[in-house]
């Protein structure tokens, strides 16, 4: 058979039709380059992404369930289970109010230097992770800016709570104003429009109409916003000063148990920050298609 | 409800949106404010409703000063071009929403809320659609449910902007139709922008015509037909020929050529002669005042359209002829306006 795509008209007449369509086709490649793409795709996926996912499970399981629950009751696993929920609390809850409120102003109102808030908005993102953290040691170390101060007040921001809370705070900022810009900018100022003149105050605009238009959108940056606090190992390793069971975070610890060869315990702490970034997986696909179909009248 | 606008004017940045415009509108009046795109008419009807703000002038309702109060305050019922119904909320949580964002101790119970909209949709007639999210309605259901909300806080006037403007040209119709009887029937002032002139004179009691933020002419649908003030009304409303013509000496020149036609007490100096297309009568060759050679006949429906170039320049311009009336390619006519307007060339 002839396999030439110019769509001339074939001598018999018959069935060289569809040949011709399919030869013409965008998707026209032959069947062997289509199966090597895919298993490219596949055999670097599975090596990069799930061979790995799998290892920390059975690194985590190597020593059986009793020592699997033992490394994760541990109190220094503990403690640095609840610094980092309560790290991620903190930023998650401040990065959701911060980045509404950024971006209720960039996409709604016009204001000068809004081009150079936008660019502000990305810079955690620009810089390195240890640069953050090193930011806020020049800050609030004893010879920091602040530091003379809250020496003289005794309070204790550096490798301690308030400064691991700073550091992934400043980090994760993008998030939650980088998911919502975009939405709120297409879906304009219309909708607010009429809301005040049928009579709404500020506020009753703002969670009446704005918020709930944008409510995906806000679950998805506070997903991603969240993973990131709780995964956030370079700004608060600079900040956090490693005090075991106190200023650890769940990465600081898994690299601490990990240089000190304590495997299973390392990758049984590892295996939730797995988890909890394959829960994130599955929950942003949800949200995508949420945010796919929602509603544009 | 009486509106009064006395010198209004807004800029954004170098562009004057609204240069001195004073306007009155009388109680229970449907006006339209008709112009171009960019002549100021969407600006000057979201100043009134409280949405943007004037750079000088005054805005009174009632003989009561409106720039004091915000939008919310005014009881101003909007209706957007784009609807702007609440995409996350029912049918009826859009209509109820101006009753429940009520302060308090003025707000209805939650009975007469329903009672209420449910009478609003009864107004609309889309009773039917309650439940429905705006996501699941035609444009013309959609307009009608933005008029149905703008109207549950008993607004005391009643604001379109471009009401039918994104609707297709049947639902337009019908719903200006509709528009028009539901006036009569809630007899609201109402003020709506258009750039549509068949449905501003279709729909309005008056036509305020604006272009480049200035009031060109206000009156009666058929007084701003039929005597426009200016060389803009009379070329934006209804279909005109234009020619270009001097005056000199209460003489009306086409070129060299001196028309049989009055001045207008026009004074000498370019000017632009304005003829309805259906005031120019089309006859054979040495009559009329105005002589043409026809280079393409269109017919459609009861009449055909011929292009006749006229004098010495070759002017194209489009005349009506009806249809049984002989006309060809390459045939010499004389063509005589009825009536006709000459304006200052500006």
């Amino acid at each position: 058979m002839d396999r030439n795509p110019s769509p001339r008209p074939s001598p018999d007449g018959r069935g060289s039709r569809a040949v011709l369509a399919a030869a013409n086709s965008p998707r026209s490649e032959p069947r062997v380059v289509r199966i090597a793409i895919i298993a490219v795709a596949i055999a670097f996926l599975s090596i990069f992404v799930v061979l790995p996912l799998v290892v920390v499970f059975a690194q985590a399981f190597a020593g059986g369930i009793a020592a699997y629950l033992a490394a994760l009751t541990d109190p220094e696993a503990l403690s640095a289970i609840r610094l980092t929920l309560l790290v991620a609390a903190i930023s998650v809850g401040l990065n959701l109010v911060f980045g509404v409120i950024a971006a209720w102003a960039i996409a709604k109102f016009d204001f000068v230097g809004k081009t150079f808030l936008i660019s502000l908005i990305d810079l955690p993102f620009s810089v390195s992770p240890v640069i953050s953290g090193l930011v806020f040691v020049l800050l609030f170390g004893a010879q920091g800016f602040f530091g003379p101060f809250l020496v003289k007040h005794n309070i204790q921001v550096l490798f301690a709570a308030p400064g691991i809370a700073l550091a992934t705070l400043f980090v994760t900022f993008p998030f939650v104003a980088r998911a919502l810009i975009p939405l709120m900018q297409e879906q304009g100022t219309q909708e607010e429009e009429a809301a005040i003149s049928l009579g709404a105050s500020g506020l009753q605009t703002f969670f009446r109409v704005t918020l709930p238009n944008v409510k995906w959108g806000l679950l998805y940056g506070v997903l991603l916003c969240n993973a990131r606090a709780m995964g956030e190992f370079g700004a608060v390793s600079v900040v956090s000063g490693h005090i075991r069971g106190l200023t650890n975070t769940m990465p600081l610890l898994v690299e601490i148990l990990y240089n000190e060869y304590q495997f299973v315990a390392s990758f049984a702490v590892a295996s939730l920050l797995a988890m909890l970034a394959l829960i994130t997986l599955i929950a942003k696909t949800v949200l995508e298609r949420r945010l796919d179909e929602r509603d544009v009248p | 409800m009486t509106i009064e606008v006395r010198q209004l004017r807004k800029n954004f940045g170098s562009f004057a949106a609204l240069d001195g415009v004073d306007l009155k509108v009388a109680d229970g009046e449907l006006l339209a404010l008709l112009g171009p795109s960019g002549s100021g008419k969407t600006t000057l009807l979201r100043i009134v409703a409280g949405l943007d703000w004037p750079d000088a002038g005054e805005v009174n309702f009632d003989g009561e000063n409106a720039l004091i109060r915000g939008a919310g305050e005014r009881q101003v019922g909007f209706v957007f071009q784009h609807y702007a119904l609440f995409r996350h909320m029912s049918v009826f949580e859009n209509v109820a929403f101006g009753l429940r964002v009520q302060p308090r101790r003025v707000r209805k119970s939650e009975a007469a809320i329903r009672a209420r909209v449910k009478e609003l949709l009864d107004l609309v007639q889309l009773d039917w659609l309650a439940d429905r999210y705006p996501s699941q309605l035609s444009g013309g259901q959609r307009q009608r449910i933005a008029l149905a909300r703008a109207l549950a806080i008993e607004p005391r006037i009643l604001l379109l902007d471009e009401p039918f403007g994104a609707l297709d040209a049947k639902v337009r119709k019908e719903l200006r139709q509709w528009l028009r009887s539901l006036h009569e029937q809630i007899h609201m002032t109402s003020i709506f922008v258009t750039h549509d002139q068949e449905e501003a004179l279709e729909v309005a009691n008056r036509v305020v015509v604006m272009d480049k933020g200035k009031i060109e002419q206000m009156g009666t649908p058929d007084d701003v037909y039929d005597n426009p003030a200016s060389a803009f009304v009379h070329g934006f409303i209804g279909e005109s020929i234009e020619l270009a013509v001097d005056v000199a000496g209460g003489e009306v020149r086409l070129g060299v050529a001196s028309l049989p036609l009055t001045a207008q007490g026009l004074a000498s100096g370019p000017s632009r002669l304005f003829v309805r297309r259906h005031d120019m009568q089309v006859g054979p060759a040495g009559s009329g005042a105005l002589q043409g050679s026809v280079t393409r006949v269109r017919s459609f429906g009861p009449v055909q359209r011929a292009e006749v170039l006229i004098g010495s320049a070759r002017h194209a311009i489009e005349i009506d002829a009806p249809r049984d009336q002989e006309l060809r390619p390459g045939d010499v006519v004389g063509l005589n306006p009825r009536r006709y307007r000459i304006f200052a060339a500006s």
